[in-house]
């Protein structure tokens, strides 16, 4: 089986197609959005329209949930006041330009998704499966956790997006944990193109590939981080056309995080410029 | 369950997502006159955890999936097998040091440094300091502490760490962010070009009881507190704490014998009776043993 795998939409509805097109090219069997559809980008209504025409199933994540329910804020769980400064901009922003029915649409999506593919138990969820905020970096979490994670979520692969940059952890009988990265702003690397993910288990995947070892007989799986590039001169364009934050902005053209920088830990701050 | 404990609310431990090392135990090189537990060089009623002690626990905790692990004292460089106990954590997880800053060398840190880049996890440190100046520091941490604990944040900047400095406040609420904003211009002209900062609560037991006031007794959380409050925000729903008197349900909680929990990880998992004043001013700030919060949210009071 093969899936596309990506998150954090952020209103990018440029980053959307492009990202939908790479993944019909591969012929994968389903895509699913693990959630955020809004925050940070222009005109957020664009995304919906792209996920409905292509069946994209969704999962919710915070952002979505507080637009559907039209909460005072985005629950992204940041700390700072500067990140909660433009975290609230760009709410507001968001709330005031999806559609009442989109925001019906938003409230009514799962907080997770699960199938099975060649065996394999997988689990879609935003943040973590305990918790749709729950910030999972590569840097913080050890491999104990998503062990048990997957023991008491019952799961041989998760996938999740809240933190916003990706990574991949082999664990314990070649299970997976994934943060599929976001196509909403580039992952802190310096580079102006997003990130989707490729997933291909059983007779799709590679190979060489891990062999995941769940109650069932052995499954191999490949994981790919695809970067999916899109025109993002148009999209900062867009953005100061709807007088979004040059912070954002700058983001789009620099590949570099200029907010949400103090819920990093320090090996994912250190690798970014601010 | 005693007619006295039943008033207070029972909190249960979610997961143990977080295990902490009282790892130089109540001892430490400076006297602050705030510290919550009385820590001094003089003060030996928790010793120093053994590199035994800490590996014993690292094992242990692998069953539980804990998911990070904390350092703390005293000060915990006073401990010599530090630096092995560090690098054996970072084989299991992410680790964090709580410091004061004063004793940190450049050899130990560039030691660290080397031992981070080896592991996949983040080693981080966080620098009590409490104000951007000697005025508001040295008076509750001493003379010349200031100084001394600026240098150990340029250390720590110049071996590549990205240190968080902590600071208990000792002003008023409304002073707090041009607090914070003078205190980014002083990191940064010591050679921290990125200022991580968090602000503290004051825990009013220990010496601070002694400073200033302690609790009153109306400042104890209620069971009807408890209704529709995200039980996240207490350190006893996801940790634990390594002392080498057993094992307690918080750091700061540890001069308090109905705090023990119990001898090993496993005979410790059982809920918590909240009925300390500190108790209450967890529920009010909120995460304040964990990194990621650097102010105090919005803070629920009694109504």
């Amino acid at each position: 089986m093969k899936l596309a795998l990506f998150g954090g939409l952020y209103s990018n509805y440029l980053a959307l197609e492009a990202a939908i097109a790479d993944a019909r090219s591969r012929e994968v069997d389903e895509i699913v959005c693990l959630g955020d559809l809004g925050a940070f980008g222009p005109h957020p209504d664009r995304v919906f329209p792209l996920l409905r025409n292509h069946n994209i199933r969704c999962v919710q994540g915070n952002y979505d949930n507080s637009i559907g329910n039209q909460l005072d804020d985005c629950q992204c769980g940041y700390t700072d006041p500067r990140d909660n400064h433009f975290a609230q901009m760009s709410y507001e922003y968001t709330l005031k330009n999806t559609s009442d029915d989109n925001k019906v649409w938003l409230r009514d999506l799962p907080v997770e998704i699960r199938m099975v593919a060649d065996g394999l138990k997988i689990l879609l969820c935003h943040g973590s499966p305990r918790k749709t905020n729950e910030f999972l970096w590569e840097s913080s979490t050890s491999n104990a956790f998503l062990d048990r994670l997957s023991a008491e979520y019952n799961a041989d692969v998760i996938a999740g997006t809240h933190s916003g940059i990706r990574w991949a952890r082999k664990l314990t009988d070649g299970r997976h944990f994934i943060n599929v990265g976001v196509l909403g702003r580039p992952g802190n690397d310096g580079q102006t193109h997003v990130w989707s993910t490729i997933v291909r288990t059983g007779a799709d995947a590679d190979k060489d590939a891990t062999v995941c070892r769940p109650s069932g007989p052995a499954v191999p799986v490949s994981i790919d981080f695809v970067p999916i590039r899109y025109n993002h001169h148009r999209l900062a364009k867009e953005m100061r056309a709807e007088s979004l934050p040059a912070e954002f902005i700058e983001t789009v053209l620099s590949g570099w995080w200029t907010t949400c920088l103090e819920i990093l830990p320090s090996r994912e701050r250190r690798a970014g410029r601010f | 369950m005693s007619q006295a404990t039943s008033m207070y609310p029972s909190i249960e431990l979610r997961s143990l997502d977080e295990l902490w090392f009282q790892v130089a135990g109540t001892v430490c090189n400076l006297t602050c006159e705030h510290c919550f537990i009385s820590c001094s060089p003089h003060n030996h009623s928790f010793e120093f955890l053994s590199f035994k002690d800490v590996e014993t626990a690292l094992q242990e905790s692998v069953q539980h999936g804990v998911r990070e692990y904390y350092f703390t004292g005293g000060e915990p460089f006073l401990n010599k097998s530090l630096r092995q106990m560090l690098k054996r954590t970072l084989e299991y997880g992410p680790a964090t040091v709580l410091t004061n800053g004063t004793v940190l060398s450049r050899s130990w840190l560039n030691e660290l440094y080397a031992a981070e880049q080896a592991s996949r996890f983040s080693l981080e440190f966080r620098v009590s300091i409490d104000g951007p100046s000697p005025d508001i520091n040295d008076p509750v941490r001493g003379a010349g502490t200031f100084e001394k604990a600026i240098q150990g944040v340029s250390l720590l900047c110049d071996a590549g760490f990205l240190p968080i400095v902590t600071m208990t406040q000792t002003w008023d609420d409304s002073d707090s962010l041009q607090i914070l904003e003078d205190f980014r211009s002083v990191l940064k002209s010591h050679g921290c070009s990125r200022p991580r900062l968090k602000i503290l609560p004051r825990l009013k037991i220990g010496a601070e009881e002694n400073r200033t006031e302690g609790y009153q007794d109306t400042e104890r959380i209620t069971p009807e507190m408890m209704h529709d409050f995200d039980r996240n925000q207490l350190l006893c729903n996801h940790s634990r704490v390594v002392t080498n008197r057993g094992i307690f349900v918080c750091p700061i909680l540890i001069e308090s014998s109905d705090a023990r929990m119990g001898e090993t990880l496993g005979k410790s998992l059982q809920p918590f009776s909240m009925q300390h004043g500190a108790c209450y001013t967890c529920y009010q700030y909120g995460t304040i043993c964990s990194n990621t919060t650097l102010s105090p949210p919005e803070r629920p009071t009694k109504s």
